[in-house]
């Protein structure tokens, strides 16, 4: 995973809550077994209409995106993720994540980032009214910059220090692999197995 | 300390904890399917990894599956390159697969608990949201994403941090016509569906406990739903009477073993949790949905809203937008909406008591002139099982369709799904915008009133015929 520190962009304002995987990548775009290729169906029915503010050419080449509450709710597919990242996003800003999209998120090296909603209400405006505002989400200084204005957010340590070493948890867990080992030595033998096949 | 179930299970799969750091679970059962795996499997190719524990993995085909002339070749070469993927990364890695045409397939969350390898105490994942619904096991269970089905297959643990916990305390008793779904739609109206967000929920009280083992799924299945990544419920005689003839269940001494662990499950008196609500079961009704995210429901005999009574202005938007995309206006009773389509199925309604809930409804009757009604039962034995009851000839008498198992219409990617504009009375769990076919409209009802409305063509309960 890239090593992950700063970013700067402009922002595409997505005034809508709840915001499901399925409206982020429709399970019809779910049959390929890549991780790439996902940008054609990101917001895929919304798309459909000109006005959709990803179709909006003042804000083409957006970055971050910025959406209401409860975004990324339903299902697991981390497909929703690889869709925002395929179209160019690499932060998301929002008041409340669904717990399993962030922590897809947080994997793939997507930043999510939660702010509260009234700040979330003033970067739509601000961009409404200057959609070229650049706003800089800094993973270092745990802040959302823009204009004058700096926002702190949290983020648990961990996530931080791995999103900025961009280190593979994969990796880092095999590190640990005799704990592992020893663990399954404890295991009680009643605990089931799917293999042989039992009828 | 006095602990919460969740607590106790967390404590008990712990392989490593260190300040600062999420702790690192060890997970008892990994279960796989066509959509959320390929992906993850080229990741272990790609890092010369192995499978570390395939005899605690295990495959089924159910997303991406046809539930028409399963005997022959899927038509759909994405959809069929998808499964041929998953059967080769299975036969590559050594994993257990039910494929298609095979007796144990089915929804994945289906076949967990048929075969017994769904047990109390365990630590269950899935790359699939719906993984919840194996809580009612007393398991701590819940869907993935793509990155942690990889990091499951190369190490059998996951890095997690330790959750909040929630009681949802259930107390009475439920009125004739009333069904578990309807207890965790009023659950989901009531804490929204951002509620459970970062917590495990923990389903009490008398009404939970009066539940059957495959009502109890139905409940768990949709605490995420609930914006809960898990939802369980207390191991007891049920639970252990479900579980004895399985094929998987332990045996003789190992049984024994297990039931004296699986008791001590429960939270202790005293246990603390972060949050506590309570739902009386005396009051609730038969529940159904109106808007486009399952925390938009309201009874069934209530009307349509009216956004501009919402007072928050965020819910009043979305109110907005749902009564737009549904084709609904305010105030109209929910009951003199007209439907299209009747799903019956999925990993929340598609097991046998559920089919055998909507087939006494049918019974002798017929569904309306104006409506199509599918039948997908949850998994190749639940359809087995039904046909020796003679469930599949009373749907196909009342006009329905009897189709092979899968999550069909659910999510629709495969061929069943609705056209632009229809609208369903369905028995799954999510009525966004698009869900079941681009366009489609989709009402969160109980197999009860699925079946009441494919009757009457409106949504309906059973005391309305």
């Amino acid at each position: 995973m890239e090593k992950y520190l700063s970013h700067t962009g402009t922002v595409l304002p997505l005034r809508r809550s709840n915001v499901d995987t399925d409206q982020i990548i429709p399970a019809v775009y779910l049959k390929r077994v890549t991780k790439s290729g996902f940008e054609d169906g990101l917001f895929g029915a919304w798309r459909n209409d000109p006005e959709f503010v990803l179709n909006r050419a003042e804000y083409a080449g957006a970055t971050i995106l910025v959406a209401g509450a409860d975004f990324g709710t339903g299902s697991s597919r981390e497909h929703a993720v690889w869709a925002l990242q395929n179209y160019g996003f690499s932060v998301v800003l929002s008041s409340r994540f669904a717990d399993i999209f962030r922590g897809n998120s947080q994997k793939a090296g997507l930043l999510t980032v939660v702010v509260d909603q009234s700040e979330i209400e003033a970067i739509w405006a601000a961009v409404e009214k200057d959609p070229t505002t650049k706003v800089t989400v800094n993973l270092e200084s745990k802040s959302v910059n823009y204009g004058e204005k700096s926002i702190a957010f949290a983020i648990d340590d961990y996530t931080r220090w791995r999103l900025m070493e961009g280190l593979d948890d994969i990796g880092l867990t095999l590190k640990n692999i005799d704990s592992v080992s020893a663990f399954e030595r404890s295991r009680p033998s009643f605990k089931p197995k799917t293999l042989p096949i039992l009828s | 300390m006095a602990k919460t179930l969740a607590e106790k299970i967390w404590a008990d799969h712990i392989v490593r904890e260190h300040q600062g750091e999420p702790d690192l679970l060890y997970i008892d059962l990994h279960l796989i399917h066509e959509v959320t795996s390929p992906q993850a499997f080229d990741g272990l190719r790609a890092a010369g990894r192995k499978v570390r524990r395939p005899e605690l993995t295990i495959a089924t085909e159910d997303h991406n599956v046809p539930t028409l002339n399963i005997d022959k070749p899927i038509a759909d070469p994405i959809s069929k390159l998808q499964v041929d993927t998953l059967r080769k990364n299975c036969a590559d890695f050594g994993v257990r697969i039910h494929s298609l045409g095979d007796v144990e397939q089915g929804i994945v969350h289906v076949v967990g608990p048929q075969l017994g390898i769904t047990q109390p105490g365990m630590t269950i994942v899935c790359g699939d949201s719906h993984t919840s619904t194996h809580g009612a096991f007393g398991a701590l269970a819940f869907g993935i994403g793509t990155s942690e089905v990889e990091h499951v297959l190369a190490t059998q643990t996951l890095p997690l941090v330790r959750p909040k916990t929630m009681a949802i305390n259930v107390e009475g008793k439920l009125k004739p016509g009333v069904t578990s779904k309807d207890i965790i739609l009023s659950i989901i109206a009531k804490i929204g569906t951002g509620g459970g967000q970062g917590y495990v929920l923990e389903y009490r009280g008398s009404a939970i406990r009066d539940l059957s083992m495959e009502s109890r799924m139905t409940v768990c299945n949709m605490s995420i739903e609930a914006g809960a990544r898990a939802g369980l419920i207390a191991p007891d005689e049920i639970t252990f009477e479900y579980l004895k003839t399985k094929p998987h269940a332990p045996k003789g001494a190992d049984w024994q073993a297990a039931v004296s662990y699986w008791k001590t499950l429960q939270s202790d008196p005293g246990a603390k949790f972060d949050l506590e609500i309570s739902i009386n079961a005396d009051e609730l009704e038969a529940f159904v949905t109106w808007g486009t995210n399952p925390g938009q429901g309201l009874p069934l005999n209530a009307k349509v809203p009216n956004p501009a009574e919402i007072s928050d202005p965020e819910e009043r938007g979305a109110a907005e937008r749902a009564l737009t995309y549904m084709g609904l206006v305010a105030g109209t009773p929910l009951k003199e909406i007209k439907v299209d389509t009747i799903f019956l199925g999925s990993c929340t309604n598609g097991r046998i008591e559920d089919l055998r809930l909507a087939a006494d409804i049918l019974r002798d009757r017929h569904i309306s002139k104006e409506v199509r009604m599918l039948v997908v039962p949850g998994s190749a034995r639940v359809k087995l099982q039904a046909e020796s009851e003679g469930l599949d000839k009373i749907f196909t008498a009342a006009g329905a369709e009897w189709r092979t198992a899968g999550c069909s219409m659910c999510l629709g990617m495969n061929p069943d799904q609705l056209a632009v504009g229809e609208r369903a009375a369905s028995t799954s769990n999510r009525n966004f915008e698009g869900r079941q076919g681009k366009g489609g409209r989709t009402h969160l009802v109980s197999p009860l009133v699925a079946a009441a409305t494919a009757i009457r063509g409106t949504l309906s309960s059973p005391a309305d015929l």
